[in-house]
Protein backbone atom coordinates (compact mmCIF):
# COMPACT_ATOMS: atom_id res chain seq x y z
CA UNK A 1 0.00 0.00 0.00
CA UNK A 2 2.83 2.30 0.97
CA UNK A 3 4.46 2.16 -2.53
CA UNK A 4 0.60 2.28 -4.21
CA UNK A 5 0.16 5.68 -1.99
CA UNK A 6 3.83 6.99 -3.17
CA UNK A 7 3.14 6.55 -6.65
CA UNK A 8 -0.11 8.17 -6.53
CA UNK A 9 1.25 11.13 -4.49
CA UNK A 10 4.46 11.09 -7.54
CA UNK A 11 1.55 11.37 -10.24
CA UNK A 12 -0.06 14.46 -8.48
CA UNK A 13 2.92 16.14 -7.54
CA UNK A 14 3.69 16.04 -11.19
CA UNK A 15 0.20 17.33 -12.43
CA UNK A 16 0.70 20.36 -10.52
CA UNK A 17 4.38 20.71 -11.45
CA UNK A 18 2.85 21.24 -14.61
CA UNK A 19 -0.16 22.61 -14.82
CA UNK A 20 1.69 25.64 -12.27
CA UNK A 21 4.21 25.91 -14.76
CA UNK A 22 7.01 25.34 -12.74
CA UNK A 23 8.35 22.83 -15.26
CA UNK A 24 8.79 25.70 -17.44
CA UNK A 25 12.25 27.20 -16.78
CA UNK A 26 11.69 30.02 -18.15
CA UNK A 27 8.83 30.69 -15.70
CA UNK A 28 11.34 30.35 -12.46
CA UNK A 29 13.91 32.24 -14.53
CA UNK A 30 10.76 35.21 -14.59
CA UNK A 31 10.48 35.03 -11.19
CA UNK A 32 14.00 35.04 -10.39
CA UNK A 33 14.58 38.18 -12.26
CA UNK A 34 13.23 40.93 -9.55
CA UNK A 35 15.00 43.41 -12.12
CA UNK A 36 13.58 42.56 -15.41
CA UNK A 37 9.73 41.54 -16.42
CA UNK A 38 9.14 40.00 -13.58
CA UNK A 39 6.59 36.86 -12.73
CA UNK A 40 5.55 36.33 -9.56
CA UNK A 41 3.46 32.87 -10.41
CA UNK A 42 6.41 30.59 -8.44
CA UNK A 43 4.74 32.69 -5.15
CA UNK A 44 1.55 31.76 -6.03
CA UNK A 45 2.40 28.15 -6.08
CA UNK A 46 4.46 28.22 -3.09
CA UNK A 47 1.45 29.93 -1.46
CA UNK A 48 -1.06 27.45 -2.97
CA UNK A 49 1.02 24.82 -1.93
CA UNK A 50 1.94 25.64 1.36
CA UNK A 51 -1.83 26.51 2.26
CA UNK A 52 -3.06 22.92 1.53
CA UNK A 53 -0.15 21.83 3.01
CA UNK A 54 -0.30 23.33 6.21
CA UNK A 55 -3.59 23.01 6.99
CA UNK A 56 -3.46 18.77 6.06
CA UNK A 57 -0.24 18.81 8.72
CA UNK A 58 -1.95 20.78 11.04
CA UNK A 59 -4.40 17.82 11.54
CA UNK A 60 -2.24 14.95 10.45
CA UNK A 61 0.48 15.74 13.56
CA UNK A 62 -2.54 15.01 15.58
CA UNK A 63 -2.07 11.63 14.98
CA UNK A 64 -0.08 8.43 16.55
CA UNK A 65 1.30 7.16 12.78
CA UNK A 66 0.37 7.52 9.19
CA UNK A 67 -1.61 5.49 7.47
CA UNK A 68 0.49 2.97 5.88
CA UNK A 69 3.90 2.56 7.73
CA UNK A 70 5.07 2.20 11.69
CA UNK A 71 5.72 6.19 12.56
CA UNK A 72 6.31 9.39 11.06
CA UNK A 73 10.08 9.87 9.15
CA UNK A 74 10.56 14.14 10.08
CA UNK A 75 13.81 15.57 9.52
CA UNK A 76 15.47 16.18 13.10
CA UNK A 77 15.61 20.42 14.24
CA UNK A 78 19.09 20.43 13.74
CA UNK A 79 19.58 24.35 13.66
CA UNK A 80 20.77 26.30 11.30
CA UNK A 81 24.56 25.36 10.67
CA UNK A 82 26.92 26.48 7.54
CA UNK A 83 26.49 23.40 5.59
CA UNK A 84 22.64 24.29 5.80
CA UNK A 85 23.16 27.36 4.55
CA UNK A 86 26.16 27.07 2.24
CA UNK A 87 24.79 23.72 0.68
CA UNK A 88 21.08 25.96 -0.03
CA UNK A 89 22.99 28.97 -1.85
CA UNK A 90 25.00 26.58 -3.89
CA UNK A 91 22.18 24.90 -4.66
CA UNK A 92 20.15 27.79 -5.32
CA UNK A 93 23.10 29.20 -7.63
CA UNK A 94 22.72 25.61 -9.61
CA UNK A 95 18.85 26.82 -10.31
CA UNK A 96 18.90 30.55 -11.04
CA UNK A 97 21.67 29.18 -13.58
CA UNK A 98 18.88 27.08 -15.55
CA UNK A 99 16.01 27.71 -13.98
CA UNK A 100 15.23 23.91 -12.98
CA UNK A 101 15.35 22.01 -9.18
CA UNK A 102 14.84 18.47 -9.08
CA UNK A 103 11.11 17.98 -9.46
CA UNK A 104 10.53 19.69 -12.31
CA UNK A 105 13.33 18.41 -13.50
CA UNK A 106 12.26 15.30 -13.13
CA UNK A 107 9.01 15.45 -13.95
CA UNK A 108 10.12 16.49 -17.31
CA UNK A 109 12.00 13.11 -17.93
CA UNK A 110 9.15 11.97 -20.77
CA UNK A 111 9.38 15.24 -22.97
CA UNK A 112 12.56 13.83 -24.57
CA UNK A 113 14.50 16.62 -24.47
CA UNK A 114 18.13 16.35 -24.39
CA UNK A 115 18.69 19.50 -22.19
CA UNK A 116 16.89 17.45 -19.15
CA UNK A 117 18.46 14.54 -19.60
CA UNK A 118 22.54 16.03 -19.46
CA UNK A 119 20.96 18.53 -15.98
CA UNK A 120 19.91 15.08 -14.40
CA UNK A 121 22.93 13.60 -15.33
CA UNK A 122 24.92 16.42 -13.62
CA UNK A 123 22.31 16.62 -10.46
CA UNK A 124 23.03 12.82 -9.92
CA UNK A 125 26.73 13.28 -10.34
CA UNK A 126 26.76 16.14 -8.07
CA UNK A 127 24.29 14.24 -5.01
CA UNK A 128 26.84 11.53 -5.31
CA UNK A 129 29.60 13.44 -4.90
CA UNK A 130 28.59 15.77 -2.17
CA UNK A 131 27.17 12.21 -0.74
CA UNK A 132 31.05 11.34 -0.79
CA UNK A 133 32.07 14.64 0.36
CA UNK A 134 30.12 14.16 3.35
CA UNK A 135 31.02 10.30 4.25
CA UNK A 136 27.09 9.46 3.42
CA UNK A 137 27.41 8.09 -0.15
CA UNK A 138 27.58 3.91 -1.31
CA UNK A 139 30.89 2.96 -0.37
CA UNK B 1 7.05 45.72 -14.31
CA UNK B 2 5.01 42.95 -14.30
CA UNK B 3 5.64 40.26 -16.78
CA UNK B 4 2.57 39.20 -19.71
CA UNK B 5 3.52 35.59 -18.41
CA UNK B 6 2.32 36.06 -15.19
CA UNK B 7 -0.45 32.97 -14.44
CA UNK B 8 -1.73 33.30 -10.77
CA UNK B 9 -4.79 31.05 -11.44
CA UNK B 10 -2.85 27.93 -12.93
CA UNK B 11 0.15 28.89 -10.25
CA UNK B 12 -2.27 28.54 -7.40
CA UNK B 13 -4.22 25.63 -8.75
CA UNK B 14 -1.00 23.75 -9.25
CA UNK B 15 0.48 24.73 -6.29
CA UNK B 16 -2.31 23.32 -4.27
CA UNK B 17 -2.22 19.67 -6.18
CA UNK B 18 1.74 19.74 -5.02
CA UNK B 19 0.64 20.71 -1.49
CA UNK B 20 -1.97 17.88 -1.72
CA UNK B 21 0.72 15.08 -3.11
CA UNK B 22 3.06 16.29 -0.06
CA UNK B 23 0.14 15.94 2.70
CA UNK B 24 -1.00 13.04 1.10
CA UNK B 25 2.70 11.37 1.68
CA UNK B 26 2.99 12.26 4.92
CA UNK B 27 -0.09 11.32 6.04
CA UNK B 28 -0.22 8.03 3.98
CA UNK B 29 3.68 6.97 4.57
CA UNK B 30 4.96 9.39 6.95
CA UNK B 31 6.94 10.64 4.48
CA UNK B 32 8.16 13.65 3.27
CA UNK B 33 7.94 15.05 -0.11
CA UNK B 34 11.10 16.78 -1.31
CA UNK B 35 12.26 15.19 -4.61
CA UNK B 36 16.19 16.19 -3.73
CA UNK B 37 16.08 13.92 -0.80
CA UNK B 38 14.16 10.95 -2.64
CA UNK B 39 16.24 11.02 -5.42
CA UNK B 40 19.74 11.16 -3.49
CA UNK B 41 18.61 8.69 -0.68
CA UNK B 42 17.49 6.72 -3.18
CA UNK B 43 21.09 6.73 -4.53
CA UNK B 44 22.76 6.20 -0.67
CA UNK B 45 23.20 3.36 0.59
CA UNK B 46 21.67 1.57 3.69
CA UNK B 47 18.40 2.83 2.99
CA UNK B 48 16.75 -0.91 1.96
CA UNK B 49 12.82 -0.49 3.28
CA UNK B 50 12.28 2.66 1.86
CA UNK B 51 13.86 2.43 -1.42
CA UNK B 52 10.62 1.03 -3.56
CA UNK B 53 8.23 3.90 -2.61
CA UNK B 54 10.69 6.38 -3.13
CA UNK B 55 11.45 4.64 -6.51
CA UNK B 56 7.20 4.59 -6.72
CA UNK B 57 7.35 8.34 -6.43
CA UNK B 58 10.41 9.37 -8.32
CA UNK B 59 7.92 7.45 -11.29
CA UNK B 60 5.01 8.91 -10.36
CA UNK B 61 6.51 12.38 -11.03
CA UNK B 62 7.39 12.36 -14.54
CA UNK B 63 3.90 10.44 -15.42
CA UNK B 64 1.93 12.68 -14.06
CA UNK B 65 3.26 15.65 -15.53
CA UNK B 66 3.29 13.94 -19.54
CA UNK B 67 -0.34 12.71 -18.33
CA UNK B 68 -1.29 16.05 -17.53
CA UNK B 69 0.04 17.10 -20.56
CA UNK B 70 -1.58 14.81 -22.93
CA UNK B 71 -4.68 15.38 -20.70
CA UNK B 72 -4.62 19.37 -21.05
CA UNK B 73 -1.99 20.10 -23.66
CA UNK B 74 0.84 21.48 -22.40
CA UNK B 75 -0.25 24.81 -20.55
CA UNK B 76 2.99 26.74 -20.22
CA UNK B 77 5.47 24.93 -22.55
CA UNK B 78 9.56 24.24 -22.34
CA UNK B 79 11.96 26.27 -23.04
CA UNK B 80 15.24 26.17 -22.26
CA UNK B 81 18.39 27.93 -24.30
CA UNK B 82 21.16 26.91 -22.16
CA UNK B 83 24.43 25.81 -23.35
CA UNK B 84 26.01 22.17 -22.19
CA UNK B 85 28.26 23.12 -20.31
CA UNK B 86 25.90 25.61 -18.35
CA UNK B 87 23.53 22.99 -17.76
CA UNK B 88 25.74 20.89 -16.50
CA UNK B 89 26.97 23.07 -14.39
CA UNK B 90 23.35 23.97 -13.02
CA UNK B 91 22.80 20.51 -12.83
CA UNK B 92 25.98 19.72 -10.83
CA UNK B 93 25.47 22.73 -8.32
CA UNK B 94 21.52 21.35 -7.44
CA UNK B 95 22.66 18.26 -7.14
CA UNK B 96 25.88 19.02 -4.67
CA UNK B 97 24.12 21.34 -2.88
CA UNK B 98 20.48 20.24 -2.04
CA UNK B 99 22.53 17.21 -0.47
CA UNK B 100 24.70 19.03 1.57
CA UNK B 101 21.41 21.66 2.06
CA UNK B 102 19.09 18.46 2.53
CA UNK B 103 16.63 20.15 0.59
CA UNK B 104 15.31 21.78 -2.18
CA UNK B 105 12.05 23.72 -3.05
CA UNK B 106 9.95 21.20 -2.12
CA UNK B 107 11.68 19.58 0.67
CA UNK B 108 12.47 23.03 2.38
CA UNK B 109 10.23 25.03 0.14
CA UNK B 110 6.85 23.01 0.38
CA UNK B 111 7.22 20.35 3.70
CA UNK B 112 9.57 22.16 6.03
CA UNK B 113 8.02 25.36 5.44
CA UNK B 114 4.51 23.95 6.09
CA UNK B 115 5.56 22.29 9.33
CA UNK B 116 7.12 25.71 10.36
CA UNK B 117 11.05 24.33 10.33
CA UNK B 118 13.19 27.07 11.34
CA UNK B 119 16.06 24.81 9.16
CA UNK B 120 13.55 24.85 6.47
CA UNK B 121 12.97 28.88 6.57
CA UNK B 122 16.91 29.58 6.54
CA UNK B 123 17.55 27.12 3.76
CA UNK B 124 14.43 28.54 1.55
CA UNK B 125 15.51 32.39 1.97
CA UNK B 126 19.24 31.31 1.38
CA UNK B 127 18.47 29.82 -2.14
CA UNK B 128 15.90 32.38 -3.21
CA UNK B 129 18.99 34.85 -2.43
CA UNK B 130 21.59 32.81 -4.54
CA UNK B 131 18.70 32.73 -7.35
CA UNK B 132 18.04 35.81 -7.43
CA UNK B 133 22.04 36.82 -7.02
CA UNK B 134 22.92 34.71 -10.24
CA UNK B 135 19.99 35.39 -12.33
CA UNK B 136 21.17 38.93 -12.08
CA UNK B 137 24.43 38.85 -12.59
CA UNK B 138 23.70 37.24 -15.83
CA UNK B 139 21.02 38.88 -17.11
CA UNK B 140 22.06 42.33 -16.22
CA UNK B 141 25.62 42.69 -15.33
CA UNK B 142 27.03 39.91 -17.93
CA UNK B 143 24.91 41.74 -20.33
CA UNK B 144 21.59 38.73 -20.63
CA UNK B 145 23.92 36.09 -21.03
Amino acid sequence: MRELAALVCGLVFGAGLLISGMTNPAKVLGFLDLAGRWDPTLAFVMGGALAVNASAWALTRRRARPLFTEAFALPAERGIDRRLLAGSALFGAGWGLVGLCPGPALAGLLRGELPIYLFVAALLAGTWLAQLYTGEGRR
Amino acid sequence: MISSDFTPGLGLAGGALIGLAAAGLMLADGRVAGVSGIVGRSLAAGQRGDRAWRLAFLIGLPLGAAGTAALLGDLHGFTITDSLPRLAAGGFLVGFGTWLGNGCTSGHGVCGLARGSRRSLAATLAFMAAGVAVVFVFRHLAGGV
